[in-house]
């Protein structure tokens, strides 16, 4: 021990931190996650694996020699980080209640929500604002919930992505309740397209009941739903390791069907993993579990503190694998994109932050008397003589301007 | 018009529900080949096959979390949760989820999920198997909450939170199941959400819902022998509560006791006094008189009598309003 000189606390910290942190970051012991896209930019033009004793080729999911294709993944990319980035700056000048930072796992999600299909849907927790992007909702109504203008923000049916979940976990029930209803709706009409439900959570998430029990009814209806773990490595400020002793992926054995892990900071996999995946449950074949293993590159939201609980020393280690440089390593290499393109994207992305900002800013409180509307579908007395109290109530205070 | 337990009540008007509606299911654990624990479902698996009878794992948040998805997708569920101490495991996913998804979505989507929970005690049996937690439920905005008394509206009123929009929680007195009753198939009661005058009287009102609806009519009967006219009102819906009637009422008896098995303390009859106070002071001839269970857990079987209001729990109750 030459630690006498050390706080005991402070190295106990180090010691705990050290400890818990993966031995191999970009597998995980026990697992290998599935990656095209190296760390160094290079792209492998194939990918198979054996997942549940099957043999799975994922090559006709690559969409490595699709040009147009990988600049818009990065173009999705590069936007949501500069969404996240305008986001914590509005947080940070009081103009969000609160935010959550999704910076380092960019491509688990815009991988995995441009694997869908627009008949699928998408049950995200609070973080998956680069699937939102991809499924076409307004960047702006994300930021109604944060705001504290609405609890929710968008038509979760104009876009098939279900609100924000603040429980942990929840949605993931909701989720295969969701496919059950599909698998009904089918075998009532074979000629419907066929489709999916995605549960997103976390590693910590994946500690709650609802994510058991929801593996659970999945496995037993054959529901498909695809569950979608961003295994980002910390719970606010616990390891993941405090969550699970094996890789996350490895539960689905225990369910009766496939786990993968992939390279969540591996666009072109994350899609090709997610594709399959949601294919395989729209033929019937039932749910898949993937495992995106990433890294939060920033706080758990912005009241958060990560240098209290992690080390600066595993960010740095994180850098090289940021998902943005790899591929924009990749498409340079690779003549698919120069200079100008990503000059007009940076242009293009500040236009938007400062689009985003105007309206963000001319978002206004509703009046809490137009709440009283939404908690019942049908008439209920209590809620209409709460109302009618309320209405005059405040016009009590007419003559004094608006009750502040 | 049918005899028929409320049992039995229950389970015509599910097969009314599954027949009227293509896109409503049932889901529980136990309620396919068994019929459920205590048979309300039997036999309708055999009619309406697996698809619509969800024989679901033993998982409660499950069957509530589900329900919810299938929902979402234009379903209509109605699950059943074995006994009332085991709706907790759901408690979740009924008070943060089920209540709110109308308020979260502004108002875009609903929740019309139903669930039955045999409730109260009188049974005879274990921990767990005997509470009424109706007030907990009846705290969270967002739901509705009902419970039958008598068979006719044991028919109607699962058929009419089934078609309600909002998210309906259907206690069922569970040691009235087998309790019978003159059923009218053809004319369904009207509001579920309203109190019914049940019998009327002049000199006091007793407010009861679900098991002791039969306890407070024994008690007005008793009563009567004393002299007294009493109105019973069966008060039908927890959430909303129909405080015209029980006020209307009270305004020309002047007196009110209000009579449930769950616990008084911060229970339904706490609310009911405080709002009857507010709403009819002045014609109050004697405070608003509870008659409840005590604060303890549901006590062991073998003590339950002395725990659950009785008759002359209620007949002591009404001394005491006319002794002011």
């Amino acid at each position: 021990m030459n630690s006498s000189r050390l706080p005991a606390a402070e190295f106990e910290a180090e010691e705990v931190v050290r400890a818990t942190l993966p031995a191999e970051p970009d597998g995980g012991p026990g697992a290998v996650a599935l990656q095209v896209l190296a760390a160094d930019g290079t792209l492998a033009r194939g990918l198979t694996a054996t997942i549940a004793g099957e043999h799975v080729d994922f090559s006709p999911y690559l969409a490595a020699d699709d040009a147009g294709h990988l600049r818009s993944l990065y173009r999705d990319m590069f936007l949501i980080r500069r969404f996240d980035q305008e986001s914590t700056a509005l947080q940070r000048q009081g103009q969000l209640a609160l935010w959550v930072p999704l910076t380092g796992q960019e491509a688990a999600q815009i991988g995995s929500g441009r694997a869908l299909a627009p008949q699928d849907y998408a049950f995200p927790t609070y973080r998956e604002h680069g699937v939102a992007l991809t499924r076409g909702v307004e960047l702006s109504d994300i930021l109604r919930l944060f705001r504290g203008v609405t609890n929710g923000g968008w038509d979760p049916r104009e876009r098939n992505f279900h609100l924000y979940t603040l429980v942990l976990a929840a949605q993931s029930l909701h989720a295969v309740g969701y496919a059950m209803g599909i698998q009904r709706d089918q075998l009532a009409d074979p000629s419907l397209p066929r489709a999916a439900s995605i549960a997103y959570f976390g590693d910590g998430a994946s500690s709650e009941g609802d994510i058991h029990e929801s593996m659970v009814f999945a496995a037993s209806f054959d529901a498909p739903v695809v569950f979608f773990c961003q295994n980002n490595q910390w719970a606010i400020s616990v390891p993941s390791s405090v969550q699970a002793k094996v890789p996350l992926a490895q539960r689905a054995e225990g369910y009766g069907f496939p786990g993968v892990r992939v390279d969540g900071n591996d666009v072109v996999a994350v899609e090709a993993v997610t594709r399959w995946a949601l294919e395989r449950a729209r033929s019937g074949r039932g749910p898949v579990l993937i495992e995106a293993y990433t890294y939060r590159m920033s706080a758990h939201t912005t009241a958060d503190d990560p240098t209290k609980y992690r080390l600066t020393q595993d960010e740095q280690e994180w850098q090289p694998r940021d998902p943005l440089i790899r591929l924009e390593t990749y498409l340079r290499a690779a003549g698919l994109a120069d200079d100008a393109f990503f000059e007009d994207l940076g242009a293009e992305a500040a236009t938007m932050a400062a689009d985003l900002r105007q309206v963000v800013l001319a978002m206004t409180a509703p009046d809490l008397e137009s709440r009283f509307a939404a908690v019942y579908a049908e008439p209920h007395p209590l809620v209409q003589e709460e109302l009618r109290f309320f209405q005059q109530y405040e016009a009590g205070f007419a003559d004094e301007g608006k009750h502040a | 018009m049918a005899t028929m337990t409320i049992a039995k009540a229950i389970n015509e008007g599910l097969r009314a529900s599954l027949e009227n509606d293509p896109k409503t299911l049932l889901m529980g654990e136990d309620i396919g080949e068994l019929g459920g624990v205590y048979r309300v479902t039997d036999g309708l698996k055999k009619d309406f096959g697996a698809l619509r009878v969800v024989d679901s794992p033993l998982a409660e948040s499950g069957i509530i979390g589900t329900a919810i998805g299938l929902a979402l997708r234009g379903y209509r569920p109605i699950c059943e949760i074995q006994f009332d101490g085991f709706v907790f495991p759901g408690f979740n996913q009924i008070t943060t989820q089920l209540a709110k998804l109308r308020t979260r979505s502004d108002g875009m989507l609903s929740a019309p999920v139903v669930i039955r929970i045999p409730y109260g005690g009188g049974i005879g049996s274990v921990e767990h198997h005997s509470e009424s937690p109706e007030a907990l439920f009846a705290h969270t905005a967002g739901l509705r909450i009902i419970t039958p008394s008598n068979a006719q509206d044991a028919y109607w009123m699962i058929q009419q939170a089934v078609t309600c929009e909002d998210p309906v929680i259907v206690f069922e007195p569970k040691r009235r199941y087998w309790l019978k009753g003159e059923v009218d198939t053809s004319a369904p009661v009207g509001d579920p959400f309203s109190a019914h005058v049940l019998r009327s009287g002049t000199d006091a009102t007793i407010v009861a819902y679900g098991p002791l609806v039969p306890v407070a009519l024994a008690a007005a009967a008793a009563a009567e022998e004393d002299g007294r006219s009493v109105e019973v009102i069966d008060l039908r819906s927890i959430s909303p509560i129909d405080f015209d009637t029980v006020t209307e009422s009270v305004t020309r008896t002047g007196r009110l006791i209000v009579a449930h098995e769950a616990p008084t303390f911060g229970g339904i009859g706490g609310e009911i006094a405080a709002r009857i106070s507010e709403r009819a002071f002045l014609s109050l001839e004697a405070p608003v008189i509870r008659v409840g269970g005590f604060h303890m857990p549901y006590p062991v079987a073998r003590v339950e009598e002395q725990y659950l209001p009785d008759i002359d729990r209620i007949l002591e109750a009404l001394d005491r309003a006319f002794a002011y």
